[in-house]
């Protein structure tokens, strides 16, 4: 009986652990997410954002060339997509592409290009 | 890679990047390739030769005392350094240095806005602050002043105001070296100057006096390589309550040179803003009998095939910064001396609005004409939206304008001066057989900065992205600055590799101005450590170097 208690309470030990464990999770993911938001905002949507360019044009000058670029197989918009992991997004932005230039670890760190990877990964279930 | 700076052993290169670390942290020095990447120039048009100026590595401080170390040790191990600040700067170079293998100091991270004050209209920033952080910050604290912004407005105050940059606004803004106001700079040895104000430790005024006292050496730090700029202050145009503008129309070609005029004397009263002109024929290119004329500069055809279009031959739209009541006034009063002046003029009333205009203001322009402005930029409103221009179009989807590259001359602001540049640019172009565009009797100036004239040449001296058509284009541009220079045409800003060319144009007097600045740069650099080459001013050290990249 005595090892059977301990039993019961080990696993429940162990599963407060897990919640507590996934919550934090949770926690950690919505600050990143909120975190990528900012950046994103701040460094990307100025040429990849939605909606009319700031000059009035139908599309910013990023989002317009990737809708040439993709047609109707893909979302125009980058907080449209689901597929833009961080190994994805460092590639473009380390490398740049087409009239992209590539951007430096001063302007965009590793860590804040996953803080937009996670922002990405939930911006297109609004 | 490994490419090394010139004159510096491995074993040196080593332990000098070594004692980098120990100053900014090993995550701040950057040597791999793949870090290097972002310091190349995405435009440049020697792209993957042997010569590509290519940074040995970089260095990201976070602080004045670091700036000051990495100089010091620079001179120790005899290291070439190039700073930017935001490293855009894209059609000049972007941040790529002068020499192969010098060592990037990547200011970004010193990115402090560290004072901006609305009813003194100044502010005060770190060389890492983007047009777009500046922007942000004013509003986030709900201060009512303006950036003057470039386009696009990624670029920093500092970078673009020391490559001698413009914006949009009102005349004294929109020149951004002028419109400095104090700086900071660490010096070839590691000392820290203030200019101006900044030079009475105990002065309130840094940002609102900027020449001090005896001679200013501010100029010294705009486009050279006389130290490293830590801090800048600028002039601030307070938000106005209103703005509005409008169209001026004239019928012949020759009215231009009264336009130019009568815009002329309300741009130097201060009652407008930039002035935006462009062409009213661009339409009957596609008439060959038209086209043939504007290039043949026959101006009686051009006039007559206008007049029969029922389209005027010029147009300049004007704006306005006030209240109601006087941008009201300054219209109406443009509007009485351009009919004093030119016969058959003709206006058309834009749009009233008053400050801060909305964005779907600014994005949807509902002036009754077609309006040629860039809405957000008159604003003071920085973006990306202009990056357009080298991206893929529906026209060509696979159009990627790598060769991006700005040249543009300073011509007279006359309509007489900009006839003659017409004429002489296409006389230039059609000799030095452009494969592209070349300009005619349509071409038109940019009234950026507010006392004189730029027109943009040489855009048709590229024809393809391969490395053998950028190396011609390379060298059709070297021609054309030969050429532009002996008729009088300076030009105000250039990447890299054709800075000693347009330092070239500056010949008076067997070149003392660039030998004046050389004996500076000897003095004051003896190790010849800050930026050697930028605006062909080569110090002892590296003076072999001068006029290398013409060597292919």
């Amino acid at each position: 009986m005595k090892i059977k208690m301990n039993k019961l309470i080990r696993r429940a030990f162990m599963g407060l652990i897990l919640i507590a464990s996934s919550q934090i999770a949770i926690a950690q993911d919505s600050e990143a997410v909120a975190r990528g938001k900012a950046k994103f905002d701040h460094s990307c949507a100025p040429c990849h954002g939605k909606g009319a360019g700031d000059d009035g044009r139908e599309m910013l000058p990023g989002t317009y060339s990737l809708k040439i670029k993709y047609g109707d197989t893909m979302p125009a918009a980058l907080e449209d997509r689901t597929d833009l992991t961080s190994e994805v997004i460092s590639v473009f932005v380390r490398m740049g592409a087409w009239s992209m230039p590539p951007f430096r670890k001063t302007e965009l760190s590793d860590k804040e290009i996953d803080d937009i990877a996670a922002y990405l990964a939930v911006s297109s279930r609004k | 890679m490994a490419i090394l700076p010139p004159g510096v052993s491995q074993q040196q290169f080593d332990t000098a990047i070594n004692r980098l670390k120990s100053v900014v942290g090993d995550e701040w020095v950057f040597t791999s390739d793949a870090d290097i990447h972002a310091y190349r120039d995405h435009f440049s048009y020697i792209k993957d030769q042997p010569n590509e100026l290519i940074p040995c590595a970089a260095v990201g401080p976070d602080s004045v005392e670091q700036v000051q170390a990495i100089v010091r040790i620079a001179n120790e191990f005899q290291i070439p350094l190039y700073s930017i600040s935001t490293g855009k700067n894209f059609a000049y170079g972007g941040p790529s240095p002068n020499v192969r293998g010098s060592l990037t100091v990547d200011l970004k991270r010193m990115d402090r806005v560290l004072e901006v004050d609305d009813k003194r209209n100044f502010a005060l920033v770190e060389p890492g602050v983007s047009y777009i952080d500046l922007y942000n910050y004013i509003q986030e604290h709900g201060l009512k002043v303006w950036v003057d912004t470039p386009d696009p407005g990624w670029g920093s105050p500092i970078g673009n105001a020391l490559d001698h940059g413009i914006g949009y606004t009102l005349g004294p803004y929109r020149d951004h070296f002028s419109a400095h106001c104090g700086m900071e700079v660490v010096l070839p040895d590691g000392e820290i100057l203030r200019t101006g104000m900044g030079a009475m430790p105990t002065s309130d005024s840094w940002q609102e006096y900027k020449h001090g006292f005896g001679p200013d050496p501010a100029g010294l730090f705009g486009q050279g390589n006389f130290g490293i700029v830590t801090k800048m202050g600028f002039r601030l145009m307070p938000q106005p309550e209103h703005w509005r503008n409008g169209l001026v129309t004239v019928p012949r070609r020759q009215d231009f040179i009264a336009m130019v005029d009568t815009v002329n004397y309300l741009t130097d009263l201060g009652m407008i803003g930039e002035p935006w002109y462009s062409g009213g024929l661009q339409a009957l290119m596609t008439n060959t009998e038209f086209a043939k004329a504007a290039n043949a500069f026959n101006e009686e055809e051009m006039d007559r095939q206008a007049i029969a279009a029922g389209l005027p031959s010029w147009r300049v739209e004007l704006q306005f910064y006030g209240s109601e009541g006087t941008t009201l006034a300054n219209w109406e009063y443009a509007k009485e001396l351009m009919a004093r002046n030119i016969p058959g003029v003709q206006f058309t009333d834009g749009e009233s609005l008053p400050v801060p205009l909305t964005d779907e203001q600014i994005q949807k322009s509902s002036t009754p004409y077609e309006s040629a402005m860039r809405r957000n930029i008159t604003q003071g409103r920085p973006g990306l939206g202009i990056w357009y221009m080298t991206g893929r179009t529906d026209f060509d989807p696979n159009a990627w304008n790598e060769t991006h590259i700005g040249l543009f001359s300073l011509v007279g602001r006359s309509g007489e001066a900009v006839f003659k540049a017409q004429r002489d640019f296409a006389d230039i172009s059609r000799r030095l057989e452009m494969p592209g565009f070349f300009p005619n009797a349509l071409a038109v100036p940019v009234n950026w900065y507010q006392n004189s004239f730029l027109m943009g040449n040489g855009f048709g001296a590229a024809k393809g992205n391969s490395p053998q058509q950028k190396k011609d284009a390379t060298k059709l541009l070297r021609r054309l600055l030969e050429e532009n220079a002996k008729l009088g045409y300076g030009d105000y800003r250039a990447p890299p590799i054709l800075q000693d060319d347009v330092a070239d144009q500056y010949s008076f007097n067997n070149n003392i101005l660039r030998r004046f600045n050389e004996k500076l740069k000897n003095a004051i650099d003896p190790n010849g450590i800050i930026s050697p080459g930028r605006a062909g001013i080569w110090p002892e050290a590296y003076a072999d170097l001068r006029g290398s990249l013409r060597e292919d």
